[in-house]
């Protein structure tokens, strides 16, 4: 039928005062750019726009954009656009996209000045800064409250958050500090062999492992696995509207939610710290007595030379403070989480990003005041 | 008889920061009322129903409770009002931890003095009100979700509250439980006497259980009528209120 078939299914063509679009067989996933801005740009002599369906067949919502389009900026320019040749459904539906009648306002103003954004945005922080406190000092009064047997903390919450930082962290902690432990003895035996001190790989490892190694593999694995996992479980409950319940029940979020959590969680640290140590000491000697085959007596003599309580006590300690700023970060991060799916998800990376970033400030002051108290 | 009043609301503005929603709005709910607020989606009804419970400070105004004005009532005072009030949130915000019996029962051990023998045994009762006998050991996501909600409900209802809120009852129920649930909510309100607020914008429960209620605009930001839902009908007092109440019906 149609002589000049072009590939063109949307054809402008100007005819006196009149713009014709002219629109032929199917119109599906069309972009009408081109057309919009020829639409856009024409002269002031047409007065009106004509929609021609010369044989349209299928269409979609690309079709519809066009003509909202068309019509919008008809509109604007005082030209008059007509559809009434186009199919009927198809006139309903662009009338349908006309037919908002409210505006959604966000945020009342649109456009603020540089310096009011600025301001905002200082403003902001300061009450981000704020609310830190306030939770810190929440937190503080609840273990405050637990010390003096006066906490709501339902028993069962406790003894559960235990058994998944406790038991069932063991594997994983077991396994990595093992292999940190192979690799740390691995890099220091190359070095150590060009003087013939390979036997120092076991003081190396002991005191790696136990001053600090140990302590920041433990945190690191625990504020992946099970900080995030409070942030997210603590996000959901906000979402499922759990946290206004508790809030209009009049129970303290702190002592149901967080100490649990929390108490768990220092308890666990120490320990799980210990555990690493260990196993990279053992993973230490797994390389140097079958790899670099140092005698089996000699390793451990060294490595057991080389272990100093204060050592010791330090990495311990670490995992302690570790252990606060994990369960910390992981409850506020859910607290403070939105009321969608998206916000669990954003919260439960703040909470691990927050806490290895704390981690390793915290671990640099230890490291300060060790060196001023001579530890 | 003087009819008591419950919830008063003065000069009341809601809104998040700048964004207002609703200007200086001022009602009554009575003593023993079924009181609705309805109207358009996203012209703050949860919010209003978050200020009456105290989730969210209002703008400006007051809201008095039982006489208390929560905006600015002691922690005490706010404890006070929540004992005496019941909140069943849209999802039934039960605690996912915790089988429904020790949901329920977890007000009860907060505010009462009971043995736990007595608590565990009105958790069961208050199960039972509601329709759900014998789940007392069921978690919350071994049940549907229209059981949800009356488990949510029993744990609103375990304090004996003076009035309890809701946000939705009927959403996401079929036609059959959204009915039973309406059914409880009247029961409630005759029997026991307790004062009702519903959020809600389904049409059968304004007219069935409501005989007092406001309607919330959000493009004037007022409350556009108030008074019992079957009157509004009869007399609308203008054209949106009436093509809400018709479902969209023109005048
Ligand atoms: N936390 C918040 N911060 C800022 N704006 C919010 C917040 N919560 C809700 N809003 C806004 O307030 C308006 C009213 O929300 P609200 O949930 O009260 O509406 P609604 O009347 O309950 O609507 P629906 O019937 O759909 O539940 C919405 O436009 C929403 O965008
Ligand atoms: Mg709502």
């Amino acid at each position: 039928m149609h002589s000049n078939q072009s590939n063109n299914p949307v054809e402008v063509l100007t005819d006196g005062t009149a713009l014709k679009v002219l629109l032929q067989g199917d119109i599906v996933g069309y972009s009408s750019d081109d057309v919009l801005k020829k639409i856009n740009n024409i002269s002031s002599e047409i007065k009106k726009v004509v929609f021609v369906p010369d044989d349209l067949q299928n269409w979609d919502s690309s079709l519809i954009l066009l003509v909202y389009n068309t019509v919008r900026i008809g509109k604007a320019k005082n030209v008059d656009v007509q559809i009434n040749k186009l199919p009927k459904n198809l006139q309903e539906l662009v009338n349908m996209a006309f037919a908002v009648d409210r505006k959604p306002e966000k945020g009342g103003k649109t456009m603020l000045s540089f310096l009011e954004r600025i301001g905002r945005k200082i403003i902001g922080e300061f009450n981000i800064i704020g609310d830190v406190i306030g939770y810190i000092g929440e937190v503080f009064v609840g273990l405050l409250r637990f010390l003096s047997f006066r906490s709501i903390m339902r028993r069962v919450d406790f003894y559960a958050a235990l058994e998944d930082c406790g038991p069932k962290a063991l594997a994983i902690v077991s396994l990595i500090s093992f292999l940190v432990g192979l690799i740390l003895a691995f890099v220091g035996a190359v070095q150590l062999q060009t003087f013939g001190a390979q036997i120092y790989v076991a003081s190396l490892v002991t005191i790696g492992m136990c001053r600090i190694m140990g302590a920041i593999m433990v945190g690191i694995i625990m504020a992946g696995r099970t900080g995030s996992a409070y942030a997210a479980t603590i996000g959901t409950m906000q979402v499922n509207e759990e946290l206004d319940a508790l809030q209009t029940m009049g129970l303290s979020r702190v002592d149901f939610l967080v100490l649990p959590r929390l108490l768990a969680m220092i308890l666990a640290m120490p320990i799980l710290t210990m555990l690493a140590d260990i196993m990279g000491m053992i993973g230490g000697a797994f390389i140097g007595v079958f790899l670099m085959n140092l005698p089996y007596q000699e390793y451990w003599k060294y490595a057991f030379n080389a272990f100093t309580l204060n050592n010791f006590l330090v990495g311990v300690f670490h995992g302690f403070c570790f252990g606060f700023i994990i369960a910390l970060c992981g409850c506020y991060s859910g607290l403070t989480c939105g009321r969608n799916a998206d916000s669990v998800g954003a919260a439960t990376t703040r909470s691990v990003v927050n806490a290895i970033v704390l981690m390793i400030v915290v671990t640099g002051i230890i490291t300060v005041i060790c060196q001023e108290i001579g530890i | 008889m003087k009819e008591q009043v419950i919830i008063k609301a003065e000069n009341l503005s809601v809104g998040y920061g700048d964004y207002v929603l609703l200007h200086d709005a001022d009602y009554e709910v009575n003593k023993g009322d079924v009181f609705i607020i309805m109207g358009g989606s996203g012209c703050g009804k949860s919010s209003m129903l978050r200020v009456l419970t105290g989730l969210l400070p209002p703008l400006k105004g007051s809201v008095d409770i039982d006489g208390v004005n929560i905006v600015t009532a002691s922690a005490e005072k706010m404890q006070q009002i929540r004992e005496k009030s019941g909140i069943l949130y849209q999802s039934g915000a039960l605690f996912s931890s915790m089988t429904l019996a020790e949901n329920i029962m977890l007000p009860l051990q907060q505010y009462s003095d009971y043995s736990p023998q007595t608590m565990r045994e009105l958790a069961s009762l208050k199960l039972a009100l509601v329709g759900l006998k014998g789940f007392d050991d069921f978690y919350p996501s071994e049940i549907s979700g229209g059981m949800k909600k009356r488990a949510g409900l029993a744990r609103a209802l375990a304090l004996d509250p003076d009035i309890v809120y809701f946000d939705e009852p009927s959403a996401g129920l079929d036609p059959v439980s959204s009915h039973n649930l309406d059914e409880l909510i009247l029961e409630i309100n005759r029997s026991l006497g307790t004062t009702i607020v519903v959020v809600t914008h389904e049409l059968s429960s304004i007219f069935t259980i409501g005989n007092n209620s406001i309607f919330l605009d959000a493009e004037t930001k007022t409350i556009l009528a108030r008074g019992n839902p079957k009157e509004l009908l009869k007399n609308p007092p203008n054209e949106k209120v009436y093509e809400f109440l018709t479902r969209g019906e023109k005048k």
